[in-house]
């Protein structure tokens, strides 16, 4: 099977675009990616579109009538918060199973303001606050209150990784935000579901992304100088675990994946030099440090107290500004992370740069549950 | 419109019993155990096909994890705890608990619950039915 590699690759900057449609601003983060690859639309041999919103409305065609239409295969994709990832890896595994040379993959998504998650009221009356709450905000405080349960993990050490965030999208200017917060200012901000408060809560923006995938034939006809080589693509599902039912598992379909990519790729977490990972709340980053085996169980905390994970530390998280900052359109989520350790990887991430960074991760969990990883390497 | 008297379980687990006291329904696996909510024909953790027993879930157990939400969709009361019990005999469910101040120094990892059964909050349907839901208090 042919190795993979990632021959153009960009994110527009995040912000609100309400009189745009979803395709134009799809199609955007495609052209983009095409001038980055030094290719054109005339030169994919198929597409795959990752959208949740419109998952039923032929995002990846509606694009292709904006930028160039081939008849090219594609394929839309949904799966959550995963959608982007998934996009990815699909075109990965064409490109795997050797079906084609060069194919395209978009994520994009536009999202309203406000809160994320179930109502639960389709039948009869309203669960929500009736039984519990299916608020995103506050299943992930539940995931996050299970980790302070076994290891007393304190509201001040997750709102520091927010802190953190933060301050890494100071350095991005494709972030939603550059705005500094202390400490202070994030644990006194309005609480929405304890231990998350309102800047430890991901920003619900709209964007895209998009990669041009090839073969290594291909990327060595085309020039190897920028191109990054997908060393893993792993995807998982939540395998079943005693709470099932009611408390989501982010945990145990991220370790899958996880152990699938190092295997892959013949690696292991002390040789990744920077990771984005999937921070949609700040009780949620805490969890996959130890998911992903950048340290040892129980030892979050002491990787956010400790500076490991801040840009300059022994493993840099999120130095993009990650989900809280950045901004999470959940459609392009995926393919934003792969866009900033792209950029790593080539030197050309400015004044974020993870000095000398040679092998990234990108994770992504989509609640219901789906968690994709990729593992990237500069040649 | 019509005051309607028949009320009617919030979620489909609570059993309201013509005779008894309300109760809430669980389905396990006969062959490894397993708790659902709901009825099912296959088990998902050890995949074995209708081998489901219906079972009648504990009203005690204890808090495995939370969250205090302050911020919940349009018109709905905030704040309130949003509790994960782990029911003494098995089976996890998720609910309210009341009856304790909403601050997380009240409300501690492992503490004693009870399930008591009250109308759903004055919420009512369409047809204007009442609903009985469940909560958790301190045992």
């Amino acid at each position: 099977m042919s190795d993979v590699y990632v021959l153009g690759v960009d994110m527009i900057k995040f912000g609100r675009f309400p009189d745009r449609t979803v395709p134009n601003i799809g199609a955007e983060a495609a052209l983009m990616a095409l001038d980055d690859a030094g290719l054109g639309i005339k030169d994919m041999q198929a597409m795959y579109c990752g959208n949740l919103g419109q998952a039923n409305a032929m995002v990846g065609q509606r694009i292709l009538q904006e930028i160039g239409q081939t008849g090219i295969s594609v394929v839309n994709c949904a799966n959550a918060c995963a959608t982007g990832a998934t996009a990815f890896r699909e075109a990965w595994m064409s490109i795997k199973a050797g079906m084609y040379d060069v194919v395209l993959a978009v994520g994009v998504e536009q999202m309203g303001k406000g809160l994320l998650g179930t109502g639960g009221g389709a039948d009869g009356i309203p669960k929500e606050g009736l039984i519990g709450s299916g608020t995103m905000p506050c299943i992930f405080a539940e995931a996050g209150m299970e980790h302070t349960r076994e290891y007393g993990t304190t509201f001040e050490q997750f709102a520091k990784i927010s802190v953190k965030n933060h301050h890494h999208s100071t350095l991005n200017p494709k972030a939603m935000y550059q705005i500094e917060t202390p400490i202070d200012d994030v644990m006194n901000a309005e609480m929405i579901s304890y231990p998350n408060t309102k800047l430890m809560c991901s920003v619900n923006v709209d964007g895209s992304a998009a990669a041009v995938l090839v073969s290594e034939k291909k990327a060595k006809e085309l020039g190897m100088a920028r191109a990054i080589k997908v060393r893993a693509s792993a995807l998982a599902s939540d395998p079943y675990t005693d709470r099932d039912l009611v408390m989501p598992d982010v945990n145990a379909c991220t370790r899958i994946a996880a152990k699938q990519a190092y295997e892959q790729a013949g690696l292991g977490a002390e040789d990744i030099n920077l990771v984005e990972l999937h921070d949609c709340f700040a009780t949620a980053e805490m969890l996959h440090y130890e998911n992903l085996g950048l340290c040892k169980d129980g030892d979050a905390g002491k990787m956010i107290d400790e500076g490991h994970v801040g840009l300059g530390g022994k493993i840099p998280v999120n130095v993009s500004g990650g989900l809280l900052s950045k901004g999470h359109p959940l459609g392009a989520t995926g393919i934003a992370n792969i866009y900033e350790v792209c950029t790593h990887l080539r030197g050309e991430a400015g004044a974020r740069q993870v000095e000398g960074a040679k092998i990234g991760m990108t994770h992504v969990i989509g609640l219901g549950t789906a968690c994709a990883i990729h593992i990237l390497e500069k040649p | 419109m019509s005051e309607n008297k028949i009320i009617l379980p919030a979620v489909d687990y609570l059993i309201i019993p013509e005779k008894g006291h309300p109760y809430l329904e669980g389905h396990q696996c006969n062959e490894c155990g397993a708790i659902y909510l709901g009825e099912r024909s296959v088990c998902s953790k050890c995949f074995a096909r209708n081998k489901i027993s219906k079972i009648k879930l504990n009203d005690t157990g204890s808090l495995y994890s939370f969250s205090i939400v302050y911020r919940s969709f349009p018109g709905i009361d905030v704040p309130y705890i949003s509790a994960l019990v782990d029911l003494d005999g098995g089976g996890t469910i998720k609910g309210n608990l009341i009856n304790v101040d909403p601050s997380p120094e009240n409300v501690e990892f492992g503490m004693k619950v009870k399930i008591v059964y009250r109308d759903a909050l004055g919420r009512k349907d369409s047809d204007g039915n009442s609903y009985l839901s469940y909560f958790f208090e301190p045992a």
